[in-house]
Parts: structure tokens; sequence; C-alpha cells
């Protein structure tokens, strides 16, 4: 077995001991049972002609009603996982992750980035924000158990709980050409000192909203976009995680995916009381660049009541100390649930 | 190759021998010939599908990258795959067995469409031509699975001749498809009521269904793919306003049921060589029957099976993997029902029989281990890993080749008129059996390590099962080749095999070995269900001496 080095990972173990020791009862139950038969009722004679029996309709029942409980039940445990697997959690260090032909890029919140490799915290749960700059890549760590494809176009998710320190295998697992093999990488998980260790250490950028806000002034944005309102289009300070009203008289709540899709293509929701005037930026920025205006319109967002930003967790409580370098709301963690 | 073995020894006309120009094979509309030049195309595919396999295993027993380049593992992955499925396995059973024996079944002399026929058959060459010609114009690297916007954009193989080719092919497994069904609805011989049908033609019959509603779907989908990639409409590239994921549920809809187009002739296959070899009416008869139809109808409704990790959404998930546990059930019905069939049987260890027992045992484990990747919360470690490969290729090679293969050992004698050597076929099938499970069960546990498919290269502490993996494909390659060997034998040096040398029960036993090419010299008629052996004169003949010798 692989290691077990995340929260998924006992369960899902256990589940596929279950079935595989189902499989190795049944098929071992036909092998032998056809064995039996076979040697027991050999042909004894070229004119032998067996007894022919019809069939037996209890058995029938009872061979289709046995398997098919046996099947909800593995059914009603595979969902209950992936339930599991699919429900944000509250609470986590969100990690933005662009899969690209062939490498990973990873953006942590303070700014720190990595290709090809992630560093994690020991116990601390983790949500990654992923998409893609061409093709559909997935990523995949077994050690935790955990997949999911990378897909240009839209923004995919997963989340785990490291569980173990060590270095652990990541894989692109979606075919992605030529290099696909070597869209390979690690996962590094560290206790509490050597993560601060290493946030320290690592080399950092900006983080993604100061970055983000650099793009919005350098892409223009704030042209349009006043801070106080008042331009041609909507002002975006105090917007993330709202709902607004567009033009054709739908809500849409705005999230990552509608502010992409804002971006790359203004024209298909546009808000209520606003022209479409705004161009579209295909082509002129990168996933990741659209991440960190993200990151940005987030940090000017509402204002949260009481520190629910990941930064308040004692885990990290020295992180934030470089985080506080940062301009006034800006801390990129501090998203609305 | 047939008109050697025509004419010599064989006294009376027959199919294969009532003409010998190269014309008269190539413009017959005999369902019988017709059958047999799909055998010599697709036997030409599965060689060529063998390479490649062979090429990936080689690559493969070393993790770095060695044997070939990476752009050419992926054209080699590419093309065993398209080679494999397209090529191979969704015409094997129906389009040479089903052809030759399905009218023959139902007391016939051809098909309801003739021209139609061997219309499919040239389809099928022309779209094979391209697949040849795509492949030495360099070959396509997308995989079999062709992921937009990976083979739209960005892979610069041949990815839209390719497209075509697999428009073409489609279009002659719908005409075969139609042919099949037409042909059962109509063409029954007097008396030859749905209940008296052998399973055989229950599973072509259910076949042929995916293939008419399924087949469309494939081709809209190459298509579109193909406009993609040479006129720039946006359909699957998100780059172009399209939407990737789309192409995934249009591929999927038809690919999925093609499993089933591969798996139920061979199914059907199963079902005569277990009664006819044990003497048995095959139990439960009906619920073997209808489960066929079941396969068939659930297989259309699972196909986001393949889609668990692609951000479809959670429902969406449940209920796809909810209705993938309603598909187990019909398999498992016929398991649990050939099993049954052996008990009191009268059972011979002749080759067809061997085959029978050999994808009882491997079908088993390629559907109990489709339980572990329709459970959802497991499927998302496992998918895209070797796990899957392993999978897939128990139900494929283990299920569909197996019952091919069986098939073709127990109706060589009627479609040749000779006897294979009995003793190679036994040990050629035993062979298969030990290379298969070699080949492929390794592949299981590194897949739950965590190996990723389609890899070029890969982390050393895999090599070990690739290395076992690939020992046992050289063993496979082995027990592929002796058949291909010893049944060209039995075409010149075979026993003359008679009309039934089974003693089986089937009605295209009651005609010599050939047939002529109308059939029956008689119109059949018949008087009771499929799996009777009271009335086989060969029994009876067989039983009169027995006595004798006791007297």
């Amino acid at each position: 077995m692989p290691e077990q080095a995340s929260n998924f990972a006992f369960e899902v173990d256990l589940f596929y001991y279950f079935l595989t020791a189902l499989t190795v009862v049944f098929t071992v139950a036909i092998a032998l049972a056809a064995f039996v038969f076979m040697v027991k009722y050999r042909r004894r004679s070229d004119g032998e002609i067996p007894e022919q029996i019809e069939g037996a309709m209890k058995l029938e029942i009872a061979w289709t009603v046995i398997p098919f409980l046996i099947s909800m039940f593995i059914f009603a445990w595979g969902a209950k996982l992936y339930y599991q697997m699919y429900t944000d959690p509250k609470d986590s260090l969100e990690i933005f992750v662009t899969g690209k032909q062939w490498m990973w890029r990873a953006q942590h919140p303070d700014g720190q980035r990595e290709i090809n490799e992630l560093h994690l915290p020991l116990g601390r749960r983790v949500k990654l924000t992923m998409t893609s700059e061409d093709v559909i890549h997935a990523y995949s760590i077994p050690a935790f158990r955990t997949k999911t494809d990378v897909v240009p176009g839209r923004y995919t998710t997963t989340w785990f709980t490291p569980t173990k320190t060590g270095k652990f295998h990541l894989f692109c697992a979606e075919y992605c050409g030529t290099q696909h093999s070597g869209m390979i990488g690690s996962i590094v998980v560290l206790d509490a000192a050597d993560y601060q260790a290493w946030l320290k250490g690592a080399p950092r950028d900006a983080t993604p909203a100061e970055a983000g806000q650099k793009f919005f002034t350098n892409l223009a944005c704030n042209n349009c976009h006043y801070e106080q309102g008042g331009g041609r289009c909507p002002t975006l300070a105090g917007l993330y995680g709202t709902d607004v009203k567009l033009d054709n008289g739908s809500t849409v709540k705005v999230d990552e995916t509608y502010i992409r899709e804002s971006i790359l293509n203004p024209a298909e929701k546009v808000v209520a009381g606003y022209q479409p005037v705004m161009p579209t930026f295909q082509g002129q920025v990168t996933e990741e660049q659209i991440a960190m205006i993200i990151a940005y319109i987030k940090s000017i967002g509402p204002k949260q009541p009481g520190g629910s930003a990941p930064s308040a967790n004692p885990m990290t409580a020295a992180a934030p100390a470089a985080a506080t370098q940062t301009t006034g709301a800006a801390t990129p963690g501090n998203q609305p649930k | 190759m047939a008109s050697e073995v025509m004419g010599k020894t064989e006294s009376s006309v027959n199919y294969l021998n009532v003409t010998t120009t190269v014309k008269s094979w190539l413009l017959t509309l005999d369902h019988k010939r017709i059958g047999l030049l799909y055998l010599f195309a697709i036997s030409f595919f599965f060689a060529l599908g063998g390479i490649f396999a062979t090429l990936i295993r080689l690559e493969l027993v070393t993790p770095q990258g060695d044997l070939m380049s990476a752009e050419m593992y992926n054209r080699a992955f590419t093309m065993h795959g398209v080679i494999m499925i397209f090529f191979f396995l969704i015409p094997s059973i129906p389009a040479v067995l089903g052809n030759f024996l399905l009218p023959m079944m139902l007391g016939a002399k051809d098909v309801a469409f003739p021209r139609l026929n061997l219309m499919s058959w040239y389809v099928f060459m022309i779209g094979g031509s391209l697949m040849m010609y795509t492949l030495i114009s360099g070959g396509i690297d997308t995989g079999w699975t062709f992921y937009p916007p990976y083979s739209s954009i960005y892979s610069n193989s041949q990815v839209t001749i390719a497209g075509v080719s697999i428009f073409i092919t489609g279009f002659s497994s719908i005409l075969t498809g139609l042919n099949f069904m037409v042909t059962i609805h109509t063409m029954r011989a007097p008396g030859l009521t749905w209940f008296r049908l052998p399973l055989f033609v229950w599973a072509h019959y259910a076949t042929a269904l995916i293939m008419v509603l399924g087949t469309p779907v494939i081709a809209i989908t190459v298509l579109a793919l193909a406009f993609e990639r040479t006129l720039q409409i946006g359909i699957f590239d998100p780059k172009l306003g399209g939407d990737p994921v789309l192409f995934q549920h249009m591929f999927w809809f038809y690919s999925h049921p093609a499993v089933y187009i591969m798996i139920l002739p061979s199914m059907g296959v199963v079902s005569e060589l277990i009664a006819n070899m044990t003497r048995k009416r095959v139990f439960g008869y009906t619920f073997v029957a209808f489960s066929s139809l079941a396969i068939a109808v659930f297989g259309f409704l699972v196909w986001g099976h393949h889609m668990f990790t692609t951000s479809q959404s959670m429902y969406t998930g449940m209920v796809f993997s909810l209705i993938s546990y309603a598909v187990a059930i019909p398999s498992a019905i016929k398991i649990f029902n050939w099993t049954a069939t052996i008990y009191k049987g009268s059972v011979s260890f002749d080759t067809p029989m061997i085959y029978a027992i050999a994808f009882l045992g491997l079908f088993t484990i390629g559907g109990m281990t489709g339980l572990f990747l329709a459970a959802l919360g497991l499927d998302i470690h496992l998918h895209d890993t070797y796990f899957v490969v392993a999978h897939f290729h128990y139900v494929m090679v283990g299920g569909a080749i197996i019952g091919y293969l069986g098939g073709l050992h127990y109706w060589w004698p009627k479609m040749t008129g000779r006897m294979y050597p009995e003793i190679w076929g036994r040990v050629s099938a035993a062979i298969v059996f030990i290379g298969f499970n070699l080949t492929f069960f390794p592949q299981f546990v590194m897949g739950y390590l965590g190996m990723p498919r389609r890899y070029y290269a890969y982390v050393p502490e895999f090599q070990v099962y690739h290395i076992l993996s690939s020992a046992g494909a050289s063993i496979l390659a082995i027990g592929f080749v002796m058949p291909a060997v010893y049944l060209a034998y039995s075409l010149k040096y075979g026993q003359p095999a008679g009309a039934n040398p089974w003693m089986a029960s089937g009605l295209e036993w009651q005609t010599p070995s050939p047939p002529p090419t109308e059939n029956f010299t008689y119109q059949p008629v018949i008087t009771h269900e499929p799996y009777e052996f009271e009335h086989v004169e060969e029994i009876k003949a067989a039983r009169k001496a027995e006595e004798i010798q006791m007297a």
C-alpha cells in the first residue's frame, strides 16, 4: 500500500481492502464451483445426455437481490467519501495551482511560489484552487488518495489535511502531451517549526493580492472601476461574495468563477445599469495573473466580522508576521465563506 | 487462402469452393464469406495492435525512457488503443462470428440486406486504410480518448485524419447492427420464436441496439473535433469559447456503451460454449437473455462514471455511480447462471470449454474490479492509474478476446470443415490464461500504489511490477501467435470435421461443414428450445454405438 499521509487515506484503504476481500470471495467461490462441477461432472461417454435443469426462480431472485444489496452498500460508502472530499472545508490554507505543459506552479497566500513542489504544514486543512493554462491536467497525490482534474477555462478545487511529514509524489494523472510523464513533482509536508522556517526562507514575491493590485493598475482596470464608485463600471470594493443583479434580471454571486469570466468574457453577464463597454482581456493575462487580480478583489471585499482568516490559526501564527508588511486589508487568506 | 482448402478433399459444393476467383470473394454477398473477409481484416489489425503493445511493454521494462522517444511512446499507446478498440474489438465477434453464424442460427439463407453487409466491409476497409495512412504519416498522440483541447489545438499529430477514419468506420458498425436487427426480426425460420433463439442471437440483438443508437454520437463527436481543429470553430476549447468537458460527455456517451459492444457478443459466445460443451440447457435462459438487453439499456446511462474527477457536480457523480451498480447486476446474473449450467452437466474439456471457463474467471475479476471504480470516493484515487488499465484489460482481453478465441475454435470446423489440433488448442489456451494474468494482475497492484497511466517514464519503485507485466506480455504473445499458426496449418492438414463434431444442439450444426452457400438444403422448421440435446443425431448415434458395445 502507498503511504497513508492524509485524512482520507485510512478510510479509502479500508474501503479498498473491503472490496478486495469481496472480490476474492466471489472469484474464489465461482472458480471453485466451476472447477468442482467440471471435474465431478466430466463427460464419461460420448452419448451422455445429462438430466436437464430449467433454472430455479428462488436462486435467480437470491443472486439478483443479494448482489444488489451489496452493491448499494458499496455505492453508499463511496458516495459518503466523495461527499467529504467534495465539501469545501472552512478555515483552510488556500493555495492556487496552475498546470501548464509540463509543470505545476503553486502560489501561496503569503507570496511564496514554487514549481513542481508544494510545501504544506502538517495537520492543517489545505484547499487547492486550480486551473490550467493549456490542456487538461490532473493533480494527483497518491499518498493523500486525492486527484482532481485541472481544466482550462474553469476552476476546480480539492482539499485534504496532511497527516504525515515527509516527501510524497505529485503526478499529473491526465494525459497532457509529450512530456506528460515528466510533469511530476513532490509534496513536502513539514511540521509546524519546519514549515515556518520554510515560509521565511522560501523566495517570495508580493502576495497575490498585492500583485493583483499592481496588475489592476497596469491593465488600467482602475480607469473605469473606481474605488469609490461612480465610474463607467461598477466599483469592486466590498463586492466579493455578494449577489449582484444582471441586466437580464437574473442575479449572480460574485465568486472566483464569475470574476474570471468577467475578465475574459465581460459581455456575458453584465451588471444591471451598466453598458457592456469592457473589452475582453483574453490573451493579455495569464491564469496566474487572473488569480492574483481575484485575490486583490477578494482583499477589498466586505470586511469580515471576527478573525476567521486562516492566518488567525495558531498553527501559522508566525506567518502573518510576514504578511503584516502588506498594506491594509490585503491579508490574502482573508476570504469570506 | 481459403481457395487452397476447397475442392481437394471436400467432395460437396460449399460456400468456399462454389467459386474461386478473387472477384467472387470481393463481390460476394454471402454472409459467410463476408465474415471471413472481416476475419482477415481484423486479424491484421490485431497483429498490428499487438506490435504496438509489444513496443509499450518493452519501453516500460526500465523506469527511464530509453527504447524510444516520448513522442513515439505516446503514439504507440494511442495507436494500440485506437486499433484494438475501433478496428479489432468492436468488429471482432459481431462482424466475424456474428456475420457467419447469425443467419444459420436463424435458419435463414443470408442476412436481411446482403448488399449492405458487403458495403459495411468496404466501409470498414476504407476507414481502416485511412487509419493506416494516419499511421504512416506520423500517427496520433492523443490517446484513444482524444480529449480536447490537447487533441483539438495542441497536438501536432494526425488527429483530423484519424477522426475522419473513425467517423467512416462507425458506419460499418451501424450497417452491421441494422442488418442484424432486421435479420433477427424478419428472417427467423418457422417455429423459431424469440425464446427458442440461441443466447448468441440475444446477445447480438442487444449489441446491434447499441451499434445503431450509440455509434452516431461518436461520429458527431469526432467530426466536431475535426471542425474545431481545422476551422477553429469553438466547441471544446475554452479559448474559443468551448467546453472541454462537453467532449468527455459526448465521447463517453458512445464509448461506454461501446464497451458492451465488445463484451456482449463475447457473453453470447460463452453461453453457446458452456451449453454445448456441458450438453446442458443454459440455466435460467430467460434471465441470461434479458440481462443482455438490460446491459444494453443501462449501458447508455452510466457514461459519467468516467468523469468523477472532472469537476462534474457532486450529485451528477452520485447518480452515475448509482446507475453503474445497476449495470453490475445483470453481469452478475450471467456469471451465476453460467456456473449453475455446468452443475450436473456432461462436461467436455475441449479447447472451447477451456476458453469459456477462463472467461468465467477473468470476467469475474474484471467485473468485480469495476465495482472499485464505480465507487466514487475510491475512484478518485484509482482514476487514471494502472488499476483502470488492468480492469479494462481483464474485461477486454480476459472477456472479449478470450470469448472470441473460444468461439473461433468452436466454430472453426464449421467455417473451414477442418478440426484444429486439439492438444495445441488446449496448450495455447493455458498459455494465454497464464500470460494474461501475469501481464495484468501486477497492474492492479501498481495502480493502487499510484502509478499513473500513459507514462513514458516512471519513478523507479514501480519497476518490479512493470517487469512482471512485460514478462507476462511475452508469454501472452506466444499464446496469441500459436493459434494463428495451428489454425492456418489445420486448413490443409486438419482432420475433416463432419457436420457436427461437438455433437452440439445449434441449428448451424445441422448442415454440412463447410455449409453450402444457401446454408441449408432444406427449410429448417424449429420444434423445440435451443439447448435440447435429445434431438441431436450424432449423440443418438454415439449412444447406439455404446449400447451395442455394452451388449
